[in-house]
């Protein structure tokens, strides 16, 4: 039977994609298939397999930028194979790369002549670029302390229990100590007086964070710098700033001109921004700017010679795409201080919209300020039934709506919230719509009976009790089961909130 | 147009005065030129305006407010004013001008798939580039929300570990990350070694302040990156003339307590060369039984890991030796996929110390993370995936194959010249690099320079410490490179040579000025005396600075 063989070889151009075998057999998990199959099959097995995601735009988790006009995209598309480092070959995106450093740095206030090059580099995000700036401060450091002729092995960096993760990861794989202010309830930001107080010699820098993740707050930088200034003058340290600007860099210069938390304060040598988040780029571009020249260590360097002019590298990274800084370009020169002042305008307004609506339905207490990164922090006044943060977030999360809970840092953790980011793509009639579907959910949660008679949670109690005792006890009071019911909660409770901490900080 | 006026005409014209106006039939408008018929529309709705048929011209009016529409381009204000270069520009502009300026200026790059000089993948099939683009605001961290991506990412790890002959089990999970380049990669696995030598120390009471690591001195400058920026001395093995990769014996004879770990290459940036790993652990393996010490192997295998398990499947470079506990490799260059992507595996979960692991809990299941990047596109991990699913082992294996033929297609070429000495070795990484035979003449950087203008970009550099004198000329054969491109440069290598054999080069007698004058600078320097000619002396003097930098920028810039 010559001729059913080749018919059942024969490959897509005969047979729909779906009637192939290529979507029968089981997907290749552990080890490379042996053999090739058609780009049609490869592309519809992937992409349906990738429909189980969630839709990023209805993520109100990240920050990150989900949306950008098709014109865009199309120079992303044209240049995605192009090789960023190799300077040499494509001095334009260089070139691109540098404007960009130049009009953020601007933006920033770096004290510049007009047409003078800033300093800086584009990063993958934020947490490459706070790893330099942070190692850019430990070398600093070190180089003083050892032409002092003082020890320099236990750097140590002063924070905000509020930090993203990235700074616990900086202080983790570069060995410098991570101090942290602890929050309060009702003051979710590093306390720039406490902070100024943990300063000690061999502190490299304090870290303050324009756009805190958890609420959107700006920390007091002024203050800082004011509160600082005054103690190197005492101890003749001279502790610089880093600010990280990762979600309100591209927020203040538009909406709060006035506010100073940039290179406006002598101490902030360096700040860091996601040109990812409200620079209105897709993920994987971030920036950071450094004061000047001096700030920045020469061996931290490497030089690299393109065209007969030299440019200078200081990344983690190598070989990357250049999409990201062409993107970045495009967005500033497209969108000019106007465009971008109106976007944050509007994320602004949304989220105003979005609080009112909350603070409507009487459940929630709000956390956020209203000044600060356009985020909506909020929690339940009273928990009826047992019912928490958590649930509520779990039941949005079938209306298609991810919205993240998760306890404050250490010395509120007893706080929980839920984060709703407004980005530039989540229109009015988006707020609305979340405020009409988190009423629903809270009218559902009134309905369902109080968590404590949880058959499921029962038995596990249950199985527990017996394993521990290895008693057979009959009958436990009343009393004692509630009281074993609420041990149980409350460790899987904090639980919870060590495995969130790090996660919902996600981006 | 035409249209509406019909209508006009239809609805309006009982209307007395309208019929002074030449109305020309409606299917005869179809025969006017488009500016005779914008001519005609224009008179009419004069026309109409002057007998008060309608109030006022409004199409006219509303012209001046969406001209930026109307216009082409070309025509609009946006391309006359200067593009801002170090300011933010106070107003917008509209998206097609912002498009078009952005993307004529990037005309002026080079062709990626000219570039001879990278190995990083610059072509994809239409069906992957679909895929990516859906996946471009994805965020790779939200494992949360995205656990999907978070699967497809193990999948790639899963199968990179087996494809190294890692020891697991039929459905263990391997232990590896996705990392944005093989620059990452190292440095992960860098940290992991020092972390893991530090504890180690620690336990045994002795200090644990200066490790270093031993490699080859053709390495890539990632190695020298880690070594600066996370504090470990790098301790280079020397290359000679006609061997430019690390010698295991001398590299293991430069191990020591301090050691964290030893680095070596599969597949040479320099000439492709795989180094001898086999060797390298047998060695190892004898010096830390005489000693203690249990120094480990990272293999970078940056270029060279996705082609030895497919064209060489019996050479013994892997998770195979006993010592090698991690292993690098770039998914963006012979992974097949576009820039971004990069992966180390660790041989089991003892390699990767716990603490430097942070977890995070993605829909109930534990997902360790061990990364220097946070927020970033799926899109490439999504490709890559692709491809291993799209190509399989038997896909890879011919492209692998292709490759390397055209590389011999391209030697066989170079050698007939009778000019070049082949570098590069037969079994490795498919690349060609060449040097002169006789460079008195003129050298490879001219070469290079003059193969800028068909278009090619071959890039010229020296060779590392000890062998500084060569300098060589790299060709590196990718996916893309077809047997018809591989005659092309072939033909333009030779119309280059023919020129720079027929027209004496003037700058060739100053390049051999150069190379004298180097030395004799360096020891005028040290000896403190005075030039006394020093305008004569000056200008090769800067001449010799600039091709020193140059040469030096060189090295680093290759990837």
């Amino acid at each position: 039977m010559v001729l059913s063989k080749p018919a059942s070889d024969s490959d897509l151009s005969m047979l729909a994609t779906s009637a192939s075998r290529y979507v029968r057999d089981s997907l290749p998990r552990y080890e490379m298939p042996e053999n090739s199959i058609p780009k049609e099959a490869a592309y519809q097995i992937i992409h349906d397999e990738l429909l189980l995601d969630f839709k990023p735009k209805l993520n109100l988790a990240s920050f990150v930028t989900t949306l950008m006009e098709p014109e865009c995209d199309k120079l992303i598309m044209e240049s995605i194979n192009k090789n960023y480092v190799d300077m040499d070959e494509y001095p334009v995106t260089t070139e691109l790369h540098n404007r960009c450093v130049n009009m953020i740095a601007r933006l920033f206030h770096t004290p510049l002549e007009k047409s003078e090059d800033a300093i800086g580099v584009g990063t993958v995000g934020s947490s490459e670029a706070i790893m330099l700036a942070g190692l850019a401060f430990k070398r600093k450091w070190q180089n003083k302390r050892k032409a002092e002729g003082k020890p320099f092995d236990k750097p140590n960096i002063v924070t905000g229990a509020n930090v993203q993760v990235c700074w616990e990861k900086f202080a983790r794989y570069f060995e410098v100590e991570l101090k942290e202010v602890k929050v309060t309830e009702g003051y979710y930001v590093m306390d720039p007086a406490k902070a100024v107080e943990m300063v000690d010699e061999n502190t490299i820098c304090v870290a303050a964070i324009l756009g805190s993740t958890y609420n959107g707050e700006f920390e007091d930088v002024k203050l800082l710098n004011d509160l600082l200034l005054e103690k190197n003058k005492q101890t003749g340290w001279d502790t610089p700033i880093h600010v990280d600007a990762a979600s309100g860099g591209f927020i203040a210069p538009f909406i709060y001109p006035e506010l100073e938390w940039d290179f406006r304060l002598p101490l902030v040598k360096s700040i860091n921004v996601s040109g990812h988040k409200y620079g209105l780029v897709y993920a994987g571009i971030g920036w950071n700017i450094w004061r000047s020249k001096d700030d920045l260590p020469e061996e931290l360097i490497f030089h690299i010679k393109y065209l007969g002019a030299e440019q200078s590298t200081f990344t983690l990274n190598f070989s990357k795409g250049s999409s990201q800084i062409i993107a970045q370009y495009y967005q500033l020169i497209r969108l000019g201080q106007e465009g971008y002042k109106n976007i944050m305008e509007n994320c602004h307004e949304n989220a105003m919209v979005l609080k009112e609506g909350l603070e409507k339905t009487g459940c929630f207490e709000i956390l956020s300020k209203d000044d600060g990164v356009p985020v909506v922090a909020f929690s339940l006044k009273n928990k009826k039934g047992g019912h928490d943060e958590f649930e509520v977030s779990e039941m949005l999360r079938r209306y298609g709506w991810i919205v993240p809970a998760y306890p404050m840092p250490a010395d509120a953790q007893h706080v929980i919230v839920l984060r709703v980011v407004i980005r530039a793509e989540f229109s009015r009639t988006l707020a609305e719509r979340l405020v009409h579907d988190i009423t629903t959910v809270l009218h559902e949660l009134e309905k369902l009976p109080p968590k404590l008679n949880n058959e499921g949670k029962e038995v596990h109690v249950n199985v527990e009790e017996n394993w521990s005792n290895g008693v057979v006890s009959k009958r436990k009071s009343d009393l004692e089961t509630q009281r074993e019911i609420t041990t149980y909660w409350k460790n899987y409770v904090s639980a919870q909130k060590e495995i969130k901490r790090q996660k919902v900080m996600a981006s | 147009m035409v249209f509406i006026i019909i209508i006009y005409r239809q609805g309006k014209a009982k209307q007395s005065n309208l019929h002074s106006f030449p109305l020309l039939p409606s299917f005869f408008l179809t025969f006017l030129s488009k500016r005779s018929l914008f001519l005609y529309i224009y008179i009419f709705l004069n026309f109409l305006v002057k007998n008060k048929l309608i109030k006022e011209m409004v199409i006219t009016t509303t012209i001046p407010d969406s001209g930026e529409q109307l216009q082409p381009t070309f025509a609009s204000r946006y391309v006359r004013t200067a593009v801002p270069k170090y300011k933010m520009p106070a107003d917008p502009i509209p998206k097609e001008a912002a498009y078009q300026i952005i993307n004529d200026e990037l005309m002026l790059d080079g062709t990626p798939r000219l570039n001879l000089a990278s190995f990083v993948t610059t072509w994809m099939e239409p069906e992957c580039e679909k895929l990516m683009m859906a996946a471009i605001n994805k965020n790779y961290v939200d494992m949360d929300e995205y656990p999907v991506t978070t699967e497809l990412q193990n999948r790639c790890v899963n199968m990179i570990a087996r494809l190294f002959n890692a020891p697991v089990g039929e459905t263990d999970t391997a232990v590896g990350v996705g990392t944005v380049g093989s620059s990452e990669a190292i440095m992960l696995a860098g940290l992991a070694f020092k972390r893991k030598w530090q504890t180690k120390r620690k336990l045994e009471g002795k200090p644990y302040d200066k490790p270093n690591i031993v490699t080859g001195a053709n390495v890539q400058v990632c190695w020298e990156k880690f070594a600066r920026y996370f504090e470990v001395d790098l301790k280079e093995v020397k290359l000679s003339e006609g061997y430019y990769v690390m010698d295991p014996v001398k590299a293991v004879e430069m191990v020591d307590e301090n050691t964290i770990c030893v680095a070596a290459i599969l597949g040479s940036t320099l000439t492709g060369e795989f180094e001898n790993v086999k060797l390298l652990n047998e060695l190892l393996t004898k010096k830390n039984k005489e000693t203690g010490w249990d120094t480990p192997i990272h293999v970078d295998a940056a270029s060279g890991g996705f082609i030895a398990p497919f064209i060489y499947p019996n050479l013994e470079w892997d998770f195979r030796l006993p010592l090698v506990k991690s292993i690098n490799v770039s998914g963006h260059k012979y992974g097949l996929v576009y820039p971004g992507v990069g992966w180390v595996i660790w041989r089991t979960k003892e390699d990767l110390p716990e603490d430097l692991i942070f977890h995070i809990n993605y829909l109930g299941s534990d997902q360790p993370t061990f990364t220097l990047n946070f927020s970033k596109g799926s899109s490439q991990i999504i490709a890559q995936y692709y491809q291993f699913v799209r190509l399989g082992f038997e896909g890879y294996k011919n492209v692998m194959e292709n490759c390397l033929e055209n590389a011999r297609v391209l030697k066989e070429g170079i050698e007939k010249t009778g000019l070049f000495n082949i570098v590069s070795k037969e079994d490795g990484v498919p690349l060609v690099a060449f040097s002169l035979k006789d460079s008195s003449k003129y050298d490879v950087f001219e070469i290079s320079g003059s193969l800028r203008r068909f278009g090619w970009i071959v890039p010229a550099y020296t060779m590392p410490p000890n062998a500084e004198h060569i300098a060589v000329l790299r060709v590196v054969i990718r996916e893309d490179f077809s047997r018809a491109l591989a005659e092309r440069l072939i033909s333009d290598i030779e119309k280059v040579m023919k020129e720079m054999e027929t027209h004496p080069i003037r700058v060739s007698t100053k390049t051999a000025h150069v190379t004298a004058t180097v030395d004799e600078t360096q020891d005028g320097d040290d000896g403190g005396k005075k030039h006394i000619k020093k305008s004569a002396r000056e200008t090769p003097e800067e001449i010799a600075t600039y091709w020193r930098k140059l040469v030096a920028g060189k090295r680093t810039g290759i990837c």
